[in-house]
């Protein structure tokens, strides 16, 4: 829909190219209205996963999009010569839906993710090119009402897509699902559909489950994959955050009838299937950010190294507490212990590995009086010479939106309050932090 | 050129001196009033008093169907709404109900129509509530700007390819570009009868070289404006109004 240059000789410091749409052609005017909208919206992103803007010429009079160039290589050129092994497909799946979530965290919906607008970067962060399907919701969207405006890449859209809703951040986690399975198999989970009729097949039609196609995709990866591809977005990943979570942690992927499908369901169920499609219509969604806020990721730092701490229960009721505001949560318990560089070794390494067996059962202890379904939780255990940093890398990593910690216990109180854990996640982390104090009155008399 | 446009302002001074004061700390140097500015509220003569100060030193007013009931009576108002216009009667002096009477119903000024209903039959009144109504109000104003009020709660309205005019509900205090190859028609919201659940009050800035509209909502002391309601005898459901933000 239009042309791109490279430029040389600018003054901003970063290579760049520019995009000129395509007049006078009969794809004119959705060539222009792409370009209108990407002009809008881009200069309003940041962060590491969109390139920089720089310049854009008058809409109608001189269109032209200066934009950073980005080093790398797209998902298509990587696919071109054929799927790539699982671990390489999760590692770029995890990337692009990082990449999405700081999306939707910025109220944009991409609507046009496939391999070509994915591209990784030398140092194996993604970023995501073209938004001129994009919606941002705190703008007018200019291609909602546009009838003749094709409503993305054909292999890739959404079901809800085809209804033509414009709204559904989980729009783009189902594109997701179709680049992830285009990579483990080398396959389209519904083709290349050339009519209308085509394209709401997907509406009920169930893909072949990859490990049809390559039985070396482990089960959880087909799990994350399916779930992706659910016709409803309520079925799907209600966040990208917990897409990527899910993608770095196989262990604490809850697996479903989907993990080990073995082929699409039967004349009967699709016909089911097919009945139900007729009915649906979308959901209007005015935030994109509210949606993806109703499925937070909570991560509780919880200190087994000192099990009958008066805090735990403490902690525990809090944790209770904001899991009760949302029924989409995930939530991440976090045990650390020492060790790593800088720390002797507690004994020899099968003495440690003992020791994280140990602390596990501890979390797990710990956590069993909140009675959670085994999707909505995981546990780790981490070692590390500081655990104030290790558990704000740790939730920077995994997109976590709250972190839930312990004031300075009694051990602790000694200190400065500077050098307490507390504080060193409170001043660094990346997110809000709820620091919970056991009230004076409940404190036992010491 | 950074202009604010007021409207709905209905006897409220609170609100729309806060309004004011908003708009000036955003860098408006041009103020435009989309009329109503009495009718449900306590305070008909200072509100009218100072837009006329505001209008000597440049600023644009155009009439509210409100405004055209303290001439002659509108048979369409509900009981509450008619004895707000015969305080207001009672209360303005002779020089500002001649004020009142002589604002024009429509002012066009290069690319930008401002009027208080639908540019359509100004004297009508007519609601632009519906994308349809939104187009006649655009092709009559024959502007790439249109601004009204009547209509309490805020949106935005934009052109398509086809010439069809799509709502949005725009989010306050976001710059949203505003580009001129298009026609947009934009309904400011109330300065001093906000709706939508919120108390506090609502008005728009264009700002016209930058081609950038940001709808604003204001809070104010809503529980006083309500307070004069009761002190001048008002109807109870008046003041009510400005407590629950309905």
């Amino acid at each position: 829909m239009g042309d791109i240059y490279r430029v040389s000789g600018t003054p901003v410091g970063f290579p760049v190219i520019m995009k000129v749409p395509r007049l006078g052609d009969e794809q004119s005017i959705e060539g222009l209205l792409a370009f209108e909208t990407e002009v809008m919206i881009l200069p309003t992103l940041s962060g590491a996963h969109f390139p920089r803007f720089v310049r854009a010429g008058d809409v109608t009079e001189n269109p032209y999009l200066v934009l950073e160039w980005l080093d790398g290589r797209s998902v298509a050129s990587i696919l071109e010569s054929g799927p790539i092994p699982p671990p390489e497909a999760v590692r770029v799946g995890a990337g692009i839906a990082d990449a999405l979530q700081s999306l939707h965290l910025q109220d944009t919906i991409h609507f046009d993710l496939k391999p070509d607008n994915a591209i990784v970067r030398p140092d194996g962060r993604v970023c995501l090119i073209d938004f001129g399907l994009a919606h941002h919701a705190r703008y007018p969207d200019l291609l909602a009402e546009e009838r003749r405006f094709t409503a993305g890449s054909t292999p890739y859209v959404s079901p809800e897509q085809v209804l033509r809703s414009r709204s559904d951040p989980r729009s783009d986690l189902f594109a997701l699902g179709v680049v992830l399975y285009e990579m483990t198999t080398g396959k389209l989970p519904f083709g290349i559909p050339a009519s209308m009729a085509g394209l709401r097949d997907r509406l009920w039609l169930d893909p072949v489950p990859p490990r049809v196609w390559k039985a070396g995709i482990p089960p959880w990866l087909q799990e994350i994959i399916l779930r992706c591809l659910e016709p409803m977005p309520a079925n799907r990943y209600q966040s990208a955050a917990h897409v990527a979570f899910d993608l770095r942690n196989p262990s604490q992927v809850m697996l479903t009838a989907r993990a080990n499908k073995s082929r699409q369901s039967g004349l009967f169920a699709q016909a089911g299937r097919w009945w139900r499609a007729q009915s649906v219509s979308p959901v209007m969604h005015r935030l994109p950010r509210a949606l993806i806020k109703r499925a937070p990721v909570i991560l509780a730092a919880v200190d087994t190294t000192h099990p009958d701490d008066e805090r735990h229960p403490a902690l525990r009721g809090v944790i209770a507490q904001l899991l009760t505001l949302s029924a989409e949560f995930r939530l991440i318990c976090v045990s650390i212990i020492r060790g790593g560089p800088g720390v002797e070794s507690i004994s020899d390494s099968k003495g440690m590995v003992s020791a994280q067996v140990d602390h596990m059962v501890r979390l797990r202890h710990w956590v069993e009086p909140l009675q959670l379904p085994a999707q909505r939780l995981s546990l780790h255990v981490l070692e590390a010479a500081n655990p104030a940093d290790a558990l704000v890398n740790f939730a920077r990593q995994n997109h976590v939106d709250l972190i839930v910690v312990g004031a300075p216990g009694p051990e602790q109180e000694a200190l400065a309050w500077w050098r307490s854990v507390a504080s060193g996640v409170t001043a660094n982390a990346h997110c809000s932090v709820h620091v919970v104090r056991v009230p004076e009155a409940a404190r036992a008399t010491r | 050129m950074i202009i604010a446009l007021l409207s709905d302002i209905h006897a409220n001074i609170g609100a729309l001196e806060a309004c004011l004061a908003h708009a000036r700390a955003q860098g408006a140097e041009r103020f435009v009033f989309l009329g109503d500015f009495v009718g449900y509220g306590a305070d008909p003569q200072s509100v009218v008093e100072l837009v006329e100060h505001y209008c000597a030193q440049g600023a644009v007013a155009v009439k509210g169907n409100h405004d055209e009931a303290v001439e002659k009576n509108a048979s369409y108002m509900n009981r509450p709404a008619q004895a707000a216009i015969d305080w207001a009667r009672g209360t303005l002096n002779a020089p500002q109900q001649r004020f009142l009477a002589a604002l024009p119903l429509l002012v066009r000024d290069n690319d930008m129509c401002f009027v208080h209903a639908s540019a359509d039959f100004p004297q009508r009144w007519n609601y632009v509530d519906s994308a349809s109504a939104a187009r006649k109000s655009t092709d009559a104003a024959q502007t790439t700007y249109s601004f009204c009020g009547h209509m309490h709660e805020q949106q935005l309205y934009f052109q398509t390819a086809d010439r069809k005019m799509v709502p949005f509900r725009p989010i306050p205090g976001t710059w949203i570009p505003v580009r001129r190859h298009r026609r947009w028609l934009a309904i400011v919201g109330s300065v001093g009868q906000p709706s939508g659940g919120s108390t506090s009050a609502a008005y728009t800035i264009f700002d016209r070289d930058r081609e950038q509209i940001t709808f604003f909502r204001v809070p104010y002391d809503h529980l006083w404006a309500a307070a004069r309601i009761r002190e001048a005898g008002l109807p109870e459901s008046l003041a009510y109004r400005f407590e629950a933000g309905a």
